[in-house]
């Protein structure tokens, strides 16, 4: 986006040359209240986990520099961070793109010009509005239950009826659907990209003799990529760090099998009260999103396509 | 057209098949407010034999030294200041980013941006320690203080997008009648940011509403709990047997005030994401 905006404020032509419009000092200000957050709430946390994390650090002791122990007790002789990173990645992996799909999925169908479509769009958004809830997590901890909605469904249509959270993998496919279930945000962002492609590109394709699915590809793809970047984006992001669904639905069990890196930072930080430890943890993690961001953004020229300046400006 | 008035039919049986599988969980939670603990678990019936209120009154209780009517004195009073310092901050922030040149101003753009990828949970601990010397911990501070500080980037993108699209025109001439740039965006552009600003506030309850990781984090004494860890208090301590009846009526309640929101301003909600976020 054009962030330089500021050069069309010169309505006038300038008497004198001057850098900036006499204006600058409101700029300034306007954004003093995010420096001060930022600088505040942002940089020095960010400074000083990373700080903590080379010290034993608690809230009860003020911690001595303990150097890399942290980092390679994490990596060595941690019985369950390996694990729970592992578990993370699958999380995510599975997660984003089921949800970001059936988001896209949904929002294409919503797009055909249908009577009532405020109606369904309204509908697909209802599990979505309670988000990260302690409540949704409740509600779907009760119906996975062993002897649950969801099984007693599964016996009157005569199939298998897993024990969901009892075991490791079903447990994780639990949280998997809740996530997937909540799509709503992302449905909203794809729709609104999609009622932005110009008709004219589908006339002008199915002119030319172009079919259905090649003008998906060809047209409808690259034209929303980059609200599929930003989706990928932030729902990668939210999924390495969920925590209601492990703490609530499962409680990271079992056998530590739904223990997901947000858990083991809280319960390492607040409950074992190993926060220099916890922050080495909470700095792999960002070292993840910041190697994931880096490479969507190095990989976003070959895919994302930005219509600057394009037909809305 | 014999083959467009069919995929069209198609559509429609597809989007109702997935709707109800949607709302199924939802409508299931809400009759199963009035079923009694045994026939939670006894019987498969969708409607409950006889409504009954059990849930309701007895879930209401809370701890028994607390009832949910604090719980929710205690949600609102967290919530409703942070959504409108965060709707006062982040509007003005978007304002100075929109229409003002000043020094490093792509820099600290971009820094912005750049920390709607921080995870939270790298900087929840420091901020804890330093909250703990201010002795805001166990107060609604650590919620309100972020707001305040505009520390929401996608809420201050997403106002910054919705500004591009009202003229500047519109700017210039309220400086020709005189109007500092605060007098023009409280009279000028703030009116016209209606869209955007319904979608601050929906997304920003929603999201405060249903927080649970901060709350656990910040607030220790049951008085000054929220309903997530109402909620959460109430599937724990029952001591082994988990009172679902209660539980599940105390969570569909907690349902209630984010979805009347959201009904009530779905119309500005749509209009004004799409708008904010996908121009240019």
């Amino acid at each position: 986006m054009d962030i330089r905006k500021g050069k069309e404020n010169q309505s006038a032509p300038a008497v004198k040359v001057r850098k900036y419009p006499r204006t600058w000092k409101w700029g300034l200000l306007f954004i003093m209240p995010w420096l001060v957050g930022f600088l505040l709430l942002e940089a020095y946390p960010l400074v000083m986990s990373l700080i903590y994390s080379f010290t034993d650090f608690s809230i009860l002791k003020s911690g001595k520099f303990v150097g890399i122990q942290n980092y390679v007790k994490l990596f060595t002789s941690d019985r369950y961070f390996l694990k729970s990173l592992g578990i993370t990645i699958k999380y995510t992996i599975i997660s984003v793109p089921c949800k970001v799909a059936f988001a896209l999925f949904i929002a294409m169908i919503l797009n055909m010009k249908l009577k009532g479509i405020n109606f369904f769009r309204t509908v697909y958004y209802l599990p979505s509005i309670m988000g990260g809830s302690v409540a949704i997590a409740i509600l779907w901890r009760f119906m996975f239950m062993s002897d649950g909605i969801i099984n007693k469904l599964l016996g009157t249509l005569h199939m298998p009826q897993p024990n969901w959270l009892g075991d490791p993998d079903t447990a994780l496919a639990t949280m998997v659907l809740l996530v997937v279930w909540q799509f709503g945000s992302s449905m909203v962002l794809f729709l609104g990209a999609l009622k932005n492609v110009p008709t004219e590109l589908y006339e002008a394709a199915a002119v030319d003799g172009a079919s259905k699915p090649r003008q998906f590809f060809k047209i409808t793809l690259p034209m929303i990529s980059p609200i599929i970047f930003f989706n990928i984006m932030m729902q990668t992001i939210n999924a390495l760090q969920e925590f209601t669904s492990p703490s609530i639905i499962t409680n990271g069990g079992p056998n530590h099998g739904t223990y997901l890196l947000g858990l083991k930072i809280y319960e390492d930080a607040f409950k074992n009260l190993k926060m220099g430890y916890a922050s080495a943890t909470s700095w792999v993690l960002f070292a993840i999103v910041l190697v994931i961001t880096v490479l969507m953004f190095k990989t976003s020229d070959a895919w994302v396509f930005y219509n600057d300046g394009g037909l809305d400006s | 057209m014999n083959k467009k008035a069919r995929s069209k039919i198609i559509a429609y049986i597809f989007l109702i098949v997935v709707g109800v599988v949607m709302v199924y969980p939802l409508v299931w939670l809400f009759f199963s407010c009035f079923k009694t603990n045994q026939e939670l678990f006894g019987s498969l019936t969708f409607l409950p034999d006889h409504f009954s209120m059990d849930g309701f009154i007895n879930g209401w209780k809370g701890s028994g030294q607390f009832t949910y009517g604090t719980f929710y004195k205690n949600t609102f009073l967290q919530v409703i200041p942070t959504v409108l310092f965060t709707v006062l901050s982040t509007g003005l922030v978007a304002y100075g980013f929109a229409r003002f040149r000043f020094p490093m101003k792509k820099f600290l753009f971009l820094l912005m941006i750049s920390t709607m990828m921080l995870p939270s949970s790298v900087i929840t601990i420091p901020r804890y320690v330093m909250f703990n010397t201010f002795g805001w911990n166990d107060t609604y501070m650590p919620f309100w203080i972020p707001a305040l500080l505009a520390t929401y980037p996608f809420f201050i993108f997403m106002q910054i997008q919705f500004m591009r699209g009202i003229p500047r025109e519109l700017d210039e001439s309220a400086y020709v009648d005189g109007c500092n740039p605060f007098v023009t965006y409280v009279r000028i552009i703030f009116p016209l940011m209606k869209p955007a600003i319904f979608s601050v506030i929906i997304f920003q309850f929603l999201w405060r509403w249903n927080d649970y990781y901060n709350n656990l984090i910040f607030i220790s004494s049951t008085k000054k709990y929220a309903i997530s860890l109402a909620l959460k208090m109430s599937i724990d301590s029952t001591g082994g047997v988990t009172e679902w009846s209660n539980v599940l009526s105390m969570s569909f309640l907690s349902m209630i005030p984010p979805t009347l929101l959201f009904f009530f301003a779905q119309k500005y909600f749509v209009e004004g994401i799409t708008a904010g976020s996908v121009k240019g």
